[in-house]
């Protein structure tokens, strides 16, 4: 688990941290951030870290004898041991490196997919995934006949788990389930629904991309077989993710990409796998976004994310309160017990683009669009919505900005 | 900014002049802008001559794009086929008044872009930058 906090949660000194969040996006109009579900800013340390590795320590990892090979290939494991340590895997080797959420789940469906599923097999996912826990699985059907069911999402923006019980009766070969909504911000029941589905013989992929970065997560107790996530939303740099995998299941998989590294000896017709993790990591990674990534997971371990999640409750509960009493503003999804600091909205007769356009001029960053959750949004009947995502170092008055914002769009539109 | 959602704009978003279906037609298109989720379908019937009598749109989407529509459409009643494949970015922006950055100008761009696949046939024609 990660370390609680040492010191007290001091805001003001934690948005000195980010030069970003300083800055004047035109003169007399400061930036207000509210995209952090897109991706996170990054805070010093970890900008210092990666060109510290650039101006010191580049060398490529695992095969120079030389000093500065060594080292670089000890910062790189090094992440690796602290990445693995803050969500509690059972062990460093079960942490592959990929280029994001994205690559983990596409390495799952081609590697532990291709092999481990045949026509008929039914795989079991959300109504509420984004396009990347989605999009893999339909390529996968298509290419081995599988059959895709869908947990559906209720009106208030929750699983109908009783109908989860029901498909888990059809015996899913696999469960594909994101933690946390992007769109919605609800937080899903994991424990309760990986330990059914376990029972009922799935293996289970979940999609970490919004979970990790703002609450604590703790892998010994979900008891997931994949849990996938990326640095970038999380206050580390882009280009840069993980797929923890279960050992034994990992080890039976074949490669996902063949190259350099992912060898312990090659012939010229055949080759042998090397270990895990480095199996799945063939070609040189991205040496100082690992570097950066354990710069960013060591800066979240000294907030808390416990702290950060308290944080991030209080601010989604003050926005929530004051959106709301906002007239012909609708947000989506549950209320604040079962969701994360994630809020769409849409204003009848006003298209979110133009929410997010006038809000821009004022300085504020908002997305507007489906949010690569275009079923989700087809099912509420929405083209699109606005969403505005906190992370810890937002504050009460950016909150007052976004409202006030809002307010000038309606009487533009008015 | 107050120019960008000008009085115009939002007028013609509000309470477009060619907003509609026709049944029969020339030719009919349709398509999305995957970013923004804006849905334009352009219906138009020509004369014999190949001169535009009538163009309506439907769909849905911002501001920006459903205006641009409305006076895209305003703007072809009378014209010839020649002239609207001589058209391009240029006249948009100068039938909606404003600048635009990369991403909105997509949304602006979009029934334009329907219009001239529309009348090419060939469903995936696009428009000059």
């Amino acid at each position: 688990m990660a370390p609680t906090a040492k010191t007290g949660f001091n805001l003001q000194q934690i948005r000195e941290d980010f030069p970003l969040l300083s800055r004047e996006l035109r003169p007399g109009v400061p930036l207000v951030y509210l995209d952090s579900a897109a991706t996170s800013q990054k805070p010093q340390v970890v900008i210092d870290v990666m060109s510290d590795y650039y101006q010191r320590m580049n060398a490529n990892i695992h095969r120079g004898i030389h000093q500065l090979a060594e080292e670089a290939t000890a910062a790189y494991e090094n992440a690796r041991e602290k990445i693995s340590s803050f969500i509690n895997a059972p062990s460093a080797q079960e942490l592959i490196f990929t280029r994001n959420t994205t690559e983990s789940i596409n390495l799952v469906a081609n590697s532990w997919g291709r092999t481990s599923l045949e026509e008929g097999d039914m795989v079991l996912l959300t109504e509420m995934e984004h396009h990347s826990n989605l999009v893999p699985w339909q390529l996968l059907a298509e290419q081995l006949s599988l059959q895709l069911e869908f947990i559906p999402v209720t009106p208030q923006g929750v699983l109908d788990l009783d109908v989860f019980e029901a498909l888990l009766k059809k015996e899913p070969k696999l469960l594909a389930i994101t933690h946390m909504s992007n769109v919605l911000g609800t937080i899903n029941p994991l424990e309760e629904i990986l330990s059914k589905a376990r029972a009922a013989g799935a293996v289970t992929v979940v999609d970490g991309a919004q979970s990790v970065p703002h609450f604590p997560v703790d892998l010994g107790n979900l008891e997931a077989d994949f849990y996938a996530f990326s640095a970038h939303k999380m206050v580390g740099p882009t280009g840069i993710g993980v797929l923890y995998g279960r050992r034994k299941l990992l080890e039976k998989m074949p490669p996902f990409l063949g190259g350099g590294e992912m060898i312990k000896r090659v012939e010229l017709r055949s080759f042998k796998t090397n270990d895990i993790p480095h199996k799945f990591e063939a070609g040189t990674p991205a040496i100082a976004e690992v570097i950066g990534f354990g710069a960013a997971v060591d800066y979240l371990s000294q907030i808390g994310m416990t702290e950060v999640e308290k944080q991030e409750r209080i601010l989604t509960g003050y926005a929530l309160e004051k959106l709301s009493q906002i007239s012909n503003l609708h947000i989506l999804g549950p209320g604040i017990e079962e969701k994360g600091g994630v809020i769409s909205f849409y204003i009848d007769g006003i298209h979110a683009h133009d929410v997010a356009q006038i809000l821009d001029s004022e300085g504020i960053a908002v997305r507007a669009g489906h949010h690569c959750a275009q079923p989700l949004h087809t099912k509420f009947d929405l083209p699109a919505t606005s969403r505005a995502s906190m992370y810890f170092y937002n504050t009460e008055n950016e909150i007052d900005r976004l409202v006030a914002g809002i307010h000038k769009t309606k009487a533009i539109f008015d | 900014m107050e120019d960008f959602y000008r009085e115009l704009i939002i007028q013609r978003y509000k309470t477009p002049h060619f907003r509609g279906e026709l049944d029969p037609n020339d030719f009919s298109y349709a398509d999305d802008n995957p970013a923004c989720g804006d849905h334009i379908q352009i219906d138009v019937r020509l004369d014999e001559d190949g001169v535009v009598t009538e163009a309506l749109f439907s769909g849905e989407g911002c501001a920006i794009s459903q205006a641009s529509a409305d006076l895209l459409l305003e703007s072809i009643i009378g014209k010839s086929i020649a002239d609207i494949k001589a058209l391009g970015k240029e006249d948009v922006l100068d039938n909606l008044g404003i600048e635009l950055g990369p991403v909105r100008l997509k949304c602006a761009l979009l029934p334009l872009k329907v219009l001239k696949a529309g009348l090419y046939g060939l469903g995936d024609e696009e428009v000059d930058r």
